[in-house]
């Protein structure tokens, strides 16, 4: 209230007080015969002045930045393609940096000295066609250098990653990040995001997967919170059910749309061969770290549950969106440990990471995931502790087996219309 | 105004009545002048908002989660409990901000004024080829901007995907709220956004055309007025796919349909959408997004083309070289969208096709600059306020351009890709340039529009807070982009959890950045105070203030119907005839007949 208040008076106060000061000003040029379009000789030199100054101050404060910050806040490159990609943006930002300072000064140098002086008229100069042929002809040479040496590297980081690079899945979803390591036989699984239950988040496909998604389905978890077909119809024929019609209309809408989809799980399932299980059951998930190790090169895949998402690997120097209903790809070979790294950086804090770098919602800015950089031996004996998707999977089936209608749920479950 | 001069002016259409009322002379108006200056004032407007959507969002990045009376002040208890802005509003803003500024600004408000009140008066015509349809795409205008300023007001909040609204975000409201309602009028604001354009666009283009007076060459027209009409055809060429792909978002989001959305689980629900793509929204929205920039840009050019020949006294340089690289700038910025797309999965080789049409762009860009130089080379040059923002524009080009370089080269967008780097670049050229741009032109043709002058010592202190400010904002942001920090973040102390480096930089540079915003933000008060004073007890103009050359200031001061009292002047040789060899005046206006013998300029 009170801030308000004294913020109106400021702004009132400020207001009235420039009225004052333009009200001076316009009387003292009507005493002097002075109108606005004349501008003074003296106007025009501060102006000069204030442009040349403008210029230095500005530099210095564009060094300075340099000065403190460096070209690349981020910390030397911590991947083979990092590198090549830093010695090419310096490359660029040499050429840029050039350009910036010939043009800039330039600029500001003539707006200093062809300031307006009596007797002195200006040049009557058209056009110059060996001028502009020179700098048409100069910008086009500097920029096909440009346009090779980028797409030089644009093909090589984008380019097939060798055969015995490592294969990784990164699953994205609001808001974090799943890694999937392909396993001992270094093939990732098949998926398909019908088949995403509560045991098995990342949608892969083995016969196992298949049966729970379709029984899921059909009858609903065993704990109700999710309904099956079969109770959404029992509920639906009941006529000692009155519902709301909104709410009628709510059910009938999820059960076609249940019954659609269930559909399309029997025709999956139909298809299926059963020799593909074995790609899924061997990956390893991996939720809160992502462990890598140096020098060995990595082919990521890229997958999103919901919306767009970036993986961003700003220390590795590399990103791709991640796409719902497609997946993308990128490779990189990291070259330094995190331990390694923590002493360059004189900074024990230090970690890599993963981060999301495209707007997906509001806590778009604490999907992150850690990612350490290991020895191999390191790397080996953390791997070693870890259990397959196989493992976990098979260990404990979901889904109730047997064909019975769980009790009916209470009605507001119906609006949340839960899958797992 | 003298009848006998309204009678003349409107001999070839008798119909209308002597007596305006106040209603059509001031709010239903057909005149262009009347509603160029319509376009002003809402634009302004528009702009103030989302110059203050900046600071509330700007205050949550230098000072994140500390209370501000600021931010409750506008925002209350609903979207800042306590003074600490709410995550989802901060996006909200965001997009709103950016939405506000480039189209509502910088596209209605740039082109809408300028394109207005310049094309009929330069060429030399009595009004635009079609009054109502102006009328209708000011209208429009006007209300696709109260819906998108209502939506600030919903409370669900508003559109919250960003300015470029990538689906599947801004198709699912279980994703984030603002993709409910507020996505809804975002919609329904910009389609009637798209339909005033076009309108607009394409009165202006017919009016170029088809309404220049006698003698009036196309390579007689002044730079300002190939401007327009090369923005024009852009806008007409490519607003109407932003608008499709608009429409096709709509359906997905109401009707079921699958054109972006495929596999997706949002909220626990899994969805039956099967088969569209979200990239296809991605080069719908390109399609339009990158022409966008230049139809932000080029009229800003056009005007400062102008602005800096005649206060340099000197002819532009190259004058048919700068309508060469206008033409050129319009042709390739349709082949150039992918640049936004390097990272998104779009096959990589598409990708290089991009580097190498969007490095063209830099060609003719570097031949507008270096004309600029040679312009004021040797000249005389006058410093009104006009003039050191049309230097500031020329300064900014540059040093937002040549950051696009990087940028435009995918290997090196890969890291700058959606940082803090292309917040930086993005608002020097357009937050910088196009504003300066705009800014240039309302100093120079005010005694046009208003028939007052306005102060020149207040557009000293608006030009040098505002450059100084503005730099101040956008220049280090280039650093806090190369530390890696992600754009469109609520607040970057996350940093603090890998890197506690990066993020004591980040935070100090956000602070200076923010400080440097409010400085800029007071700063406009100086424009905004004098604008409105002068409108009301500016000084009384003179016709021609600027001693300018072309035929806008052969008219008189009071505006009347028709624009020339007598006849149509004719045109006898191009605008830019200053400090011509052999005239006494500095200047040579176009209506002025050639000597015997005297060569025309280019
Ligand atoms: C006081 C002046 C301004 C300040 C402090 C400011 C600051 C910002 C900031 C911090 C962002 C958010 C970046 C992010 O998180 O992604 C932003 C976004 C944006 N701004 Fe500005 N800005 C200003 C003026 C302008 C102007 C004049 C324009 C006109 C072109 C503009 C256009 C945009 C656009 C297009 C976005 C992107 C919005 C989005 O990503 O959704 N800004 N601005
Ligand atoms: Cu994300
Ligand atoms: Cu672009």
């Amino acid at each position: 209230m009170s801030i308000k208040l004294i913020t109106l008076i400021v702004i009132v106060l400020g207001v009235l007080a420039l009225a004052q000061l333009v009200r001076v000003y316009e009387l003292s040029s009507k005493l002097r015969n002075r109108r606005e379009e004349d501008i003074t000789h003296r106007d025009n030199k501060a102006n000069a002045t204030l442009m040349l100054l403008f210029m230095i101050l500005s530099y210095v404060g564009y060094f300075y930045l340099i000065a403190k910050f460096g070209w690349t806040g981020r910390g030397e490159a911590a991947s083979l393609e990092g590198v090549e990609t830093d010695w090419l943006l310096n490359v660029n930002f040499i050429i840029i940096n050039v350009a910036f300072f010939l043009t800039n000064t330039l600029l500001f140098y003539f707006s200093y000295k062809y300031v307006r002086k009596p007797g002195v008229k200006a040049y009557y100069y058209p056009h110059n066609n060996k001028l502009e042929m020179l700098w048409t002809v100069v910008p086009a040479i500097v920029l096909a250098v440009i346009i090779i040496l980028g797409l030089k590297l644009w093909n090589n980081l984008t380019g097939d990653s060798a055969k015995d690079a490592i294969r990784i899945e990164l699953f994205s979803k609001q808001f974090d990040w799943t890694a999937r390591y392909a396993g001992e036989n270094n093939k990732l699984g098949y998926f398909d995001y019908k088949l995403t239950t509560q045991q098995n988040e990342l949608a892969l496909k083995t016969s196992a997967t298949l049966d729970s998604a379709i029984r899921l389905m059909e009858y609903g978890s065993a704990d109700g919170t999710v309904m099956g077909i079969a109770l959404l119809e029992k509920k639906l024929n009941d006529p000692a059910n009155i519902f709301v019609p909104e709410d009628r209309e709510k059910m009938e809408a999820d059960l076609d749309r249940k019954t659609r989809l269930l559909r399309l799980l029997y025709q999956m399932r139909s298809t299926h061969d059963a020799k593909h299980d074995a790609l899924a059951y061997d990956d390893i998930i991996q939720k809160d770290t992502l462990h890598l190790m140096v020098d060995q090169e990595y082919e990521f895949n890229f997958r999103s549950k919901d919306v767009i998402h970036s993986a961003y690997f700003p220390h590795f120097r590399q990103q791709i969106n991640t796409v719902p209903g497609l997946t993308t790809r990128l490779k990189f070979t990291p070259t330094i440990t995190t331990a390694d790294m923590k002493d360059r950086m004189k900074n024990p804090d230090f970690n890599y990471v993963l981060m999301c770098n495209k707007i997906c919602g509001g806590a778009h800015y604490k999907m992150k995931m850690i990612i350490v950089v290991d020895t191999p031996e390191d790397y080996k004996k953390w791997l070693a502790g870890k259990s397959t998707f196989g493992d976990d999977y098979l260990k404990k089936p979901e889904a109730p087996v047997e064909m019975a209608v769980p009790e009916a749920p209470v009605a507001d479950t119906v609006q949340q219309v839960a899958v797992k | 105004m003298g009848a006998v001069a309204h009678d003349e002016a409107h001999g070839h259409h008798g119909h209308e009545h002597h007596d305006e009322g106040f209603v059509s002379k001031y709010i239903f108006s057909q005149d262009h002048k009347m509603i160029g200056k319509q376009y002003l004032m809402t634009a302004v407007f528009m702009g103030v908002i989302a110059m203050l959507l900046s600071i509330l969002f700007r205050i949550q990045l230098a000072w994140p989660g500390e209370s501000s009376d600021f931010l409750s002040m506008f925002l209350g208890e609903t979207w800042a409990p306590g003074g600490v802005l709410k995550e989802n509003m901060y996006l909200g803003l965001v997009t709103i901000h950016g939405t506000i500024m480039v189209f509502f600004l910088l596209t209605g408000g740039l082109s809408g004024t300028f394109s207005n009140i310049l094309i009929p008066l330069q060429v030399g015509a009595r009004d635009m080829a079609s009054g109502f349809l102006n009328m209708l795409s000011y209208w429009m205008f006007f209300l696709s901007s109260t819906i998108m300023v209502t939506s600030l007001f919903v409370e669900t909040g508003p559109a919250m995907a960003g300015w470029t609204i990538y689906p599947p975000l801004s198709s699912l409201p279980q994703a984030v709220e603002g993709s409910g309602v507020g996505m809804t009028l975002w919609l329904v604001s910009m389609a009637i956004f798209i339909a005033s354009s076009l309108l607009g666009s394409l009165n202006y283009i017919v009016t170029v055309l088809n309404l220049r007076t006698r003698g009036m060459k196309m390579t007689r027209m002044p730079l300002t007025v190939w401007a327009f009409l090369v923005t024009a055809v852009l806008g007409v060429l490519s607003f109407p796919v932003l608008l499709s792909a608009a429409l096709l978002l709509l359906m997905d989001r109401t009707m079921g349909t699958s054109f972006y959305l495929s596999d997706i689980i949002v909220g626990g629900e899994m969805l039956e959408n099967h088969g569209g793509s979200p990239l296809l929204f991605q080069h719908l929205f390109w399609f339009l997004g990158h022409p966008e920039v230049y139809i932000v840009l080029l009229p800003a050019l056009g005007l400062s083309s102008e602005i800096i020949s005649t206060n340099s006294r000197k002819p532009i340089f190259g004058y048919r070289a700068m309508i060469g690289s206008i033409l050129a700038i319009g042709f390739l910025s349709f082949i150039v969208w992918g640049h936004h797309m390097f990272v998104t999965g779009m096959n990589p080789f598409l990708g290089s096709v991009f580097v190498f049409t969007t490095l063209l762009i830099a060609i003719p860009s570097a031949v507008k600059v270096f004309n600029y130089l040679t312009t004021i080379w040797r000249g005389s040059i006058i410093y009104t306020p006009a003039m050191l923002f049309a230097v500031g524009l020329v300064s900014t080009f540059i040093t937002g351009g040549v950051t696009g370089i990087i940028l435009a080269d995918s290997a090196l967008d890969i890291n700058t890709h959606d940082t803090y780097f292309v917040v930086a670049h993005f608002h020097i050229v357009m937050g910088m340039s196009a504003v300066f741009g705009m800014f240039a032109g309302v100093y120079h043709w005010f005694p046009k529009m208003y028939g007052k002058m306005m102060n020149t010592r207040l557009g000293y202190a608006h030009f040098w807070i505002t450059i100084i400010g503005a730099y101040g904002v956008f220049f280090p942001m280039h650093f806090v982009g190369l530390a890696g920090a992600p754009r469109r973040y609520y607040d970057y102390s996350v940093y603090g959890e890998f890197d506690s480096n990066s993020f004591e930089m980040i935070m100090d540079l956000n602070v200076i950045v923010t400080v440097f915003a409010i400085i800029a933000a007071i700063g406009q008060g100086f424009f905004l105070f004098n604008l409105f004073y002068s409108v009301f007890r500016g000084p009384k103009a003179v016709q021609n203030p600027w001693k300018s050359n072309t035929l806008e200031w052969t008219t008189p001061v009071e505006h009347i119907h028709g624009n020339w009292p007598g006849e149509i002047p004719e045109v006898h040789r191009w605008p830019y005839d200053y400090s011509k060899p052999g005239y006494e005046e500095d200047f040579v206006p176009q209506t002025v007949p050639l000597r015997e013998g005297e060569e025309e300029g280019h």
